[in-house]
C-alpha cells in the first residue's frame, strides 16, 4: 500500500514548522504504511564550495565524533548533527569527493544523501515512533517529502525504506510496485549504477539517476519511466528547489494535490493534507495519469 | 446535540423526524456516527462536520434519512447506501457510493476514482469531475456527472445509466454489457465493444428525466449515446484480440 506526502513551503510560517507539518501528514498515513518511515527535508543549505552529507550507521552509539574529526582534517567540516541512527555533516569540498572519501574510509556507513540542502532520514518501524526518535517536528526547511511503507517486494529494513537518493539533492518516494525491476536492475548495473537491496523502488531511483547522468532533465527522466517501468506507481521526487510528481498511465495508486498561498502539498490521501493550515480552503485536484507535475522555488518566487 | 452523544437508536435515543442531529467528527468517533445511522429507528436529518478526509463516512445506511457532510471525505463515503439522501459539501475520495442500492448521493465538488462502483440502484450526482473508473461494473445505478470523467469509466458496466455532461477519458465503456452511456462533450476513446448508438425517443426521454433530477439545466439533445456492440457476449476466436 504505502503512503507518500510532499510539502513545499511558500511562506516563512510554514517553513519554520515544516517538520511538524510533514510529520502530521505522515501520522495520517501511518496505517497505509506501518512498517517503515522516512523523510527527505531540504534545509540549511551548505555554503558554496561545501556540501552536506547524511550518514547512517546501524550501530547504536556509533562514534560520529570520530568521523567528523577525520572529515575536518581531510577537508574541513562543521559539527556533526546526530539524529537517532543518522548524522548530518557539512564538509568543505564538493559532494562527489566527500562521498567517495567516506565510502573508502568508512565502508560500514551508508551515505543516505549528499548535496547542498538535502537530508534523508529513514528507519524500519511505525511512522509515529520514527518521528519521535528523530525529533523531526523541530526541523524547519523549504520543502520535504515523506513515506510510510507497507513492504510488498522486499524486506523491511532501513535500506529498503524510502526515500531513495537518486543523485545530489535528489530523492524518490514511491507508492506502488514494479514488476520488471529485476531485469532493469541488471541493465542499470551494466551501466555502472549501484544497488544495495532487492527493492523495486530502488531500481526506479537508479533509473532516474542513470537517465539524468546521461543528460536527461528530471522531467525527461520521469517521462522515460512511462516507457521503461512496468508496474504501478505514484512517484514524488525531491529536488534542491522543489518537487515533482508522476502517476503511472493507468493511475493505479492514489494521489491528491492541493495548494494555498502558504504551501503546495501532495499526498496519497486528502486526510494527510487536511492537517495543514488552511486546507479547507485549498485549491485541490487529482493529478492526471502519466503527466509530470513539478514545482520549483523560482516558479513561485 | 453535544459531542460524543450520538443517539443510540434505542428507546428514547432516536432522533425524531424534522430534527437536525449534529455530529462533529473532530470530537465524535466515526464508528459512533455510523452505528447511530444504522439504528433500526434512525430518522430525520443529520449534519456531519469536520470529516477531514475520513474513510467510510455514512456507509451502510438503510433508512430514509438526510445526511449532509460539511467538508471533504476520504474513501468509500456513503457506500452501500439504501434509501438515504447523502450530500457531501466538498470533495470525495476513492469509491464514493460504492455498491449504492437506492437513495441519492450527491457530491458538490470532485470525486476520485471508482465513484458508484458496482452500484445496483439509486442516483449518484457528481457536481464536479469524477476521475478514473467512474461507474466501474455498475449494475443498475444512475450516475450523473456535471463535469468530466476519467479513463476506464463504465468498465464492464452491466446496467444503469451514466450521464457525463463534460468529457469522457480514454477507454469509455470497455467490455460494457447493457448499461447506457450519455456524453455531452468529447470522448477521448471508446473501450473494447463500446460503440456510439442512435438516440431514439426513449433515450431522449430517460436522459431528459435524469438531467432534470440532477438539476443540470441541460437538454438531452446535446448528448450522444454509447453502449455495447454485443460482440463480446459469446466467445469468438476472431475477437480474442479484443479482450
Amino acid at each position: 500500500m504505502c503512503g507518500i506526502a510532499g510539502l513545499f513551503s511558500k511562506s516563512p510560517e510554514v517553513s519554520e514548522s515544516l517538520g511538524r507539518h510533514l510529520g502530521d501528514m505522515l501520522l495520517q498515513l501511518g496505517d497505509r504504511g506501518p512498517d517503515s518511515a522516512g523523510v527527505a527535508i531540504y534545509r540549511n543549505p551548505a555554503p558554496s564550495g561545501s556540501c552536506k552529507v547524511t550518514l547512517h550507521s546501524p550501530t547504536p552509539g556509533y562514534d560520529w565524533n570520530g568521523v567528523q574529526v577525520a572529515l575536518a582534517e581531510a577537508f574541513g567540516a562543521g559539527d556533526a548533527e546526530v539524529r537517532a541512527s543518522h548524522s548530518v555533516v557539512m564538509v568543505d569540498t564538493e559532494a562527489d569527493s566527500a562521498v567517495a572519501w567516506l565510502r573508502e574510509r568508512y565502508p560500514e556507513l551508508r551515505v543516505m544523501s549528499a548535496g547542498e540542502a538535502i537530508e534523508i532520514y529513514k528507519e524500519a518501524g511505525h511512522p509515529a515512533d520514527f518521528l519521535e526518535r528523530f525529533s523531526f517536528s523541530e526541523l524547519s526547511g523549504s520543502h520535504a517529502l515523506g513515506h510510510t511503507r507497507m513492504a510488498t517486494e522486499s524486506k523491511v529494513t532501513t535500506d529498503g525504506s524510502h526515500p531513495f537518493s537518486t543523485g545530489l539533492d535528489l530523492c524518490l518516494v514511491h507508492n506502488g510496485s514494479l514488476s520488471n525491476h529485476n531485469r532493469l536492475r541488471e541493465r542499470l548495473r551494466a551501466e555502472g549504477i549501484e544497488f544495495q537491496t532487492e527493492n523495486d523502488s530502488e531500481v526506479a531511483a537508479g533509473y532516474l539517476t542513470w537517465r539524468m547522468r546521461e543528460g536527461a532533465s528530471l522531467e525527461q527522466a520521469l517521462e522515460g519511466c512511462l516507457e521503461d517501468l512496468d508496474g504501478f506507481y505514484t512517484f514524488a521526487v525531491g529536488t534542491v528547489d522543489g518537487f515533482a510528481v508522476l502517476r503511472d498511465p493507468i493511475a493505479c495508486k492514489p494521489a491528491v494535490m492541493a495548494e494555498t498561498e502558504g504551501w503546495v502539498a501532495m499526498a496519497s490521501e486528502y486526510r494527510a493534507i487536511a492537517t495543514l493550515p488552511g486546507a479547507d480552503e485549498a485549491r485541490m485536484w487529482e493529478p492526471e495519469p502519466g503527466q509530470v507535475y513539478s514545482w520549483e522555488r523560482a516558479a513561485v518566487a | 446535540m453535544t459531542a460524543g452523544q450520538v443517539p443510540s437508536g434505542g428507546p428514547g435515543g432516536a432522533s425524531p423526524p424534522g430534527r437536525i442531529t449534529e455530529v462533529d467528527l473532530a470530537t465524535t468517533p466515526l464508528r459512533e456516527l455510523n452505528q447511530a445511522l444504522h439504528a433500526p429507528d434512525v430518522a430525520g436529518s443529520w449534519r456531519v462536520t469536520n470529516p477531514r478526509g475520513a474513510h467510510a463516512v455514512a456507509v451502510g445506511i438503510d433508512a430514509p434519512v438526510e445526511v449532509d457532510i460539511e467538508g471533504h471525505v476520504g474513501y468509500y463515503c456513503a457506500g452501500m447506501n439504501k434509501q438515504a439522501a447523502v450530500r457531501v459539501h466538498g470533495n470525495a475520495g476513492v469509491g464514493l457510493a460504492e455498491n449504492i442500492m437506492s437513495g441519492t448521493v450527491v457530491v458538490d465538488g470532485n470525486t476520485s476514482q471508482s465513484a458508484g462502483a458496482t452500484g445496483r440502484g439509486g442516483l449518484l450526482i457528481v457536481n464536479g469531475d469524477a476521475s478514473a473508473r467512474c461507474g466501474i461494473s455498475m449494475k443498475g445505478v444512475d450516475i450523473v456527472v456535471r463535469g468530466s470523467v476519467g479513463h476506464m469509466s463504465a468498465f464492464m458496466a452491466q446496467k444503469g445509466r451514466l450521464v457525463v455532461c463534460g468529457d469522457a477519458g480514454d477507454a469509455l465503456g470497455d467490455s460494457i454489457y447493457e448499461a447506457r452511456l450519455y456524453v455531452r462533450g468529447e470522448v477521448a476513446g471508446l473501450g473494447a465493444d463500446c460503440v456510439e448508438k442512435e438516440m431514439r425517443e426513449e433515450h431522449v426521454a430517460e436522459l431528459g428525466e435524469l438531467l432534470e433530477r440532477a438539476e443540470t439545466g441541460l437538454e438531452a439533445s446535446e448528448f450522444r449515446r454509447f453502449g455495447s456492440a454485443r460482440r463480446l457476449y459469446n466467445f469468438d476466436i476472431d475477437h480474442a484480440g479484443e479482450y
